[in-house]
């Protein structure tokens, strides 16, 4: 296996200038390529896009709106592959964090006061969100099970169970589908239109988790076993209870942009609420390098790439698919320049030793053994 | 620090190319013609319910020329993604939206509030502003004919229906139709499965395939593709279409089906809007407005049941009593009794089936 995931130790300073702006160029010729395929003028898509991200409150709002889940799952993500978790996850633990924050909105806290209720929701989110990244975690740090599959597999599972409730069980009497709305008291208030307050829960935890990844010895530990698990455990790293903690704490955050997602957007739990957030917070976590700040400007790019993208069809007059693939080609070659730069250096390399360079499953399992 | 460095130049980056970008001189528009945008929930390729609501705003289009611009967005969730879509719209000025998908019904609601100079026009759903209408169609006519149909034609008495949502129109729909297998051949039962999604190829497939594995020998659906039909046409079954005249895009398996028909609704709603005669309504045509129709018939279907059909037709046309009664309701108690018929409301609420209906609604 010569391509690792591994930060290089040092990065010179004309690759870090020059490799995102080729790849920012790159990635702006290949969508006007696409465009002109499609018989579009690029220039004016291109001004179409940012006129509709950000040529009106309304768009900059909207683009608010879907930055919150952006970089909630963004953070989730990051902190789960800072230590070579595959989190593919978000999605269902996001799923559960709405569910979740909806059943304690609209049932659990009945009796409460109705202060409590809004920080109830928030916190059974993110117990929701972090037990369903927590079962994985489990069999990940006992059995080592393969996470990627497990993570995956509990999307289906939060979704469809997501649906059964609000078609069914939780179902408004009179609609067709969707809960009651929760109680005003829970409702995270809303500025500039419909972007909501749950945008600092964003931006305070990407700050905290960047100073815990600079500052803290836990922040350490993730990075050592992200880069090298055989040495963190001959350093005494315990890695079996930082894949739980890990994950707990990653699913709870995913739970967390599901609760705020209720609570500040959709105020029940109706469809269009699990809409693939999850999944676009692999690329946002990536194209941040896994750093918390970078993941918040990665979001709010991402997010107005999709806000913008409306344009594409209404003012374009182009199919969703040229939207679609036009957003990939912007996306790929960005991508790209990052990971090939990872890429490279280990290439140049011979292969270590197989203790030193073996797999993080393989460490896993001896961690885990280890430990009983 | 260099990673963020790094970031903050591609956020740099994007903003300096879309300075450039906007330097560019803009196409200025010499006039401004009547302004309309349709939101729909798949794409118009579904061949489905999107192609006849595409093919109804093409009609408009071919109608008022360069008097008024029509423009579409296809595969809007339902849910914020809707109220945002919606709101753009109004927000670009444009004149009449329509929506095109029962779920977008609260969303069109919030975003209606906000724009009253705006026209919006929801089709299928019950909420009304003064400036948001709501319009429909008859659809339970021609499913009750296409139900004559396949309760002629199936050999094993078991029809399978794929069917979206447990909701008052797809119950009304599930319902008419079996009033018209049962009229036919009161031995044939209609076996129903939900998938929950108006447009999901693979699910309304996969339903399909599950109904056919049960025995039923013709696949009925309310869904957004002809997947359903396909289905059936590869296990060499029979099936009725829905939406839109399916037998052109699947083949004579398709025996015929109930079908929409928007153009003229959407032409005459624009000249009313354009004229300043436009008022809120609740708008709901039958086979006599022509808005719903049955498709032709397969070369498979035999005459008499032809003969049939035409004559239930024309007894609709002037005088509809698809539910009228006697009626029972799927556990055997009178649903409609002899002499009464449901009226409008009571049809618009449907949510118990008929006899004859092999399936349950959630409650």
């Amino acid at each position: 296996m010569p391509f690792k995931f591994r930060k290089r130790e040092s990065v010179s300073r004309k690759a870090v200038l020059l490799v995102p702006l080729l790849s920012f160029a790159v990635s702006l010729l290949f969508g006007a390529i696409m465009l002109i395929l499609s018989g579009a003028d690029p220039v004016v898509t291109y001004l179409a896009m940012f006129g509709g991200a950000f040529g009106s409150t309304h768009g900059l709002s909207e683009v608010l709106v879907k930055s919150i889940p952006l970089i909630l799952t963004g953070l989730s993500v990051a902190i789960a592959f800072r230590m070579r978790f595959w989190n593919i996850g978000a999605e269902g633990q996001l799923t559960m964090g709405a569910v979740a924050a909806t059943g304690a909105a609209l049932f659990w806290s009945q009796g409460w006061p109705s202060w409590t209720i809004m920080p109830l929701s928030i916190a059974a989110g993110c117990i929701a969100g972090g037990l369903w990244a927590g079962v994985p975690a489990i069999l990940k740090a006992t059995l080592n099970v393969d996470e990627t599959l497990t993570t995956l597999m509990l999307n289906y599972v939060a979704v469809l169970y997501s649906e059964h409730l609000y078609y069914v069980t939780w179902r408004a009497p009179g609609r067709n589908s969707g809960t009651e709305r929760i109680p005003q008291v829970a409702w995270l208030s809303r500025f500039l239109g419909r972007a909501h307050t749950g945008i600092f829960f964003g931006l305070a935890l990407a700050l905290v988790l960047w100073l815990i990844f600079r500052y803290t010895r836990w922040g350490f530990e993730l990075k050592i076993i992200g880069s090298n698990a055989t040495a963190a455990r001959y350093m005494g790293i315990n890695i079996a209870r930082n894949i739980i903690l890990t994950l707990l704490i990653s699913g709870a955050i995913s739970g967390l942009a599901g609760a705020v997602e209720v609570l500040g957007l959709t105020r029940s739990l109706q469809q269009g609420i699990s809409v693939g957030y999850g999944y676009t917070a692999i690329i946002i976590a990536w194209m941040a390098q896994l750093d918390p700040l970078g993941v918040i400007f990665v979001a709010f790019l991402m997010a107005a790439l999709l806000v913008g993208g409306d344009q594409i069809q209404m003012r374009m007059r182009l199919p969703a698919s040229v939207g679609i693939v036009l957003q990939a080609m912007l996306l790929i070659p960005m991508l790209a320049g990052g990971l090939f730069r990872d890429y490279s250096l280990h290439w140049e390399r011979p292969p270590k030793t197989d203790g030193v360079a073996g797999s993080m499953q393989a460490d896993g399992m001896e961690a885990g053994g280890a430990e009983d | 620090m260099m990673r963020r460095r790094m970031l903050m130049l591609v956020a740099l980056a994007l903003v300096a190319s879309l300075v450039v970008v906007a330097c560019a001189p803009t196409p200025e528009e010499d006039e401004t013609p009547f302004q309309t945008a349709f939101v729909y929930i798949g794409p118009p390729g579904d061949m489905g319910w999107t192609y006849e609501h595409d093919r109804g705003r093409q009609q408009v289009e071919a109608e008022f020329g360069d008097a008024v611009e029509t423009t579409y967005i296809e595969n809007v969730e339902q849910g914020p993604d809707a109220a945002r879509v919606i709101r753009q719209y109004a927000q670009q000025g444009v004149d009449v939206i329509f929506a095109t998908s029962f779920g977008y019904m609260d969303s069109m609601y919030e975003v209606a509030e906000e724009f009253p100079d705006v026209i919006f026009e929801h089709c299928s759903g019950y909420r009304t502003r003064d400036n948001m209408a709501t319009y429909f169609g008859r659809m339970y006519h021609p499913r009750y004919l296409s139900g004559l149909v396949a309760g002629s034609m199936t050999e094993v008495n078991s029809i399978g229906f794929v069917a979206a949502f447990p909701i008052p129109e797809v119950i009304r729909g599930i319902n008419a139709f079996t009033l018209g297998v049962r009229d036919v051949n009161p031995d044939a039962e209609v076996r129903v499965v939900w998938t929950n999604t108006w447009y999901d190829p693979v699910r309304e497939r996969e339903a399909a395939v599950a109904l056919l594995d049960a025995g039923v020998d013709i696949i009925a659906q309310h869904q957004d593709t002809t997947e359903p039909q396909k289905a059936a046409q590869e296990r060499g079954a029979l099936s009725i279409g829905y939406n839109s005249d399916m037998r052109a895009f699947v083949g004579d398996t398709v025996l015929t089906g109930p079908v929409w028909n928007w153009g003229a609704y959407y032409i005459d709603t624009i000249r009313d809007a354009m004229n300043s005669d436009w008022q809120t309504h609740q708008y709901w045509g039958g086979l006599e407005d022509g808005i719903v129709l049955l498709a032709d018939f397969s070369p498979r279907v035999p005459q008499d049941v032809r003969d049939r059909v035409a004559t239930a037709q024309q007894a609709i046309i002037e005088n509809d009593e698809v539910f009228c009664g006697p009626i029972l309701a799927q556990d055997g108690s009178l649903m409609v009794a002899e002499g009464e018929c449901m009226s409008d409301e009571a049809m618009l609420n449907m949510n118990v089936f008929v006899e004859g209906v092999v399936g349950t609604i959630p409650q």
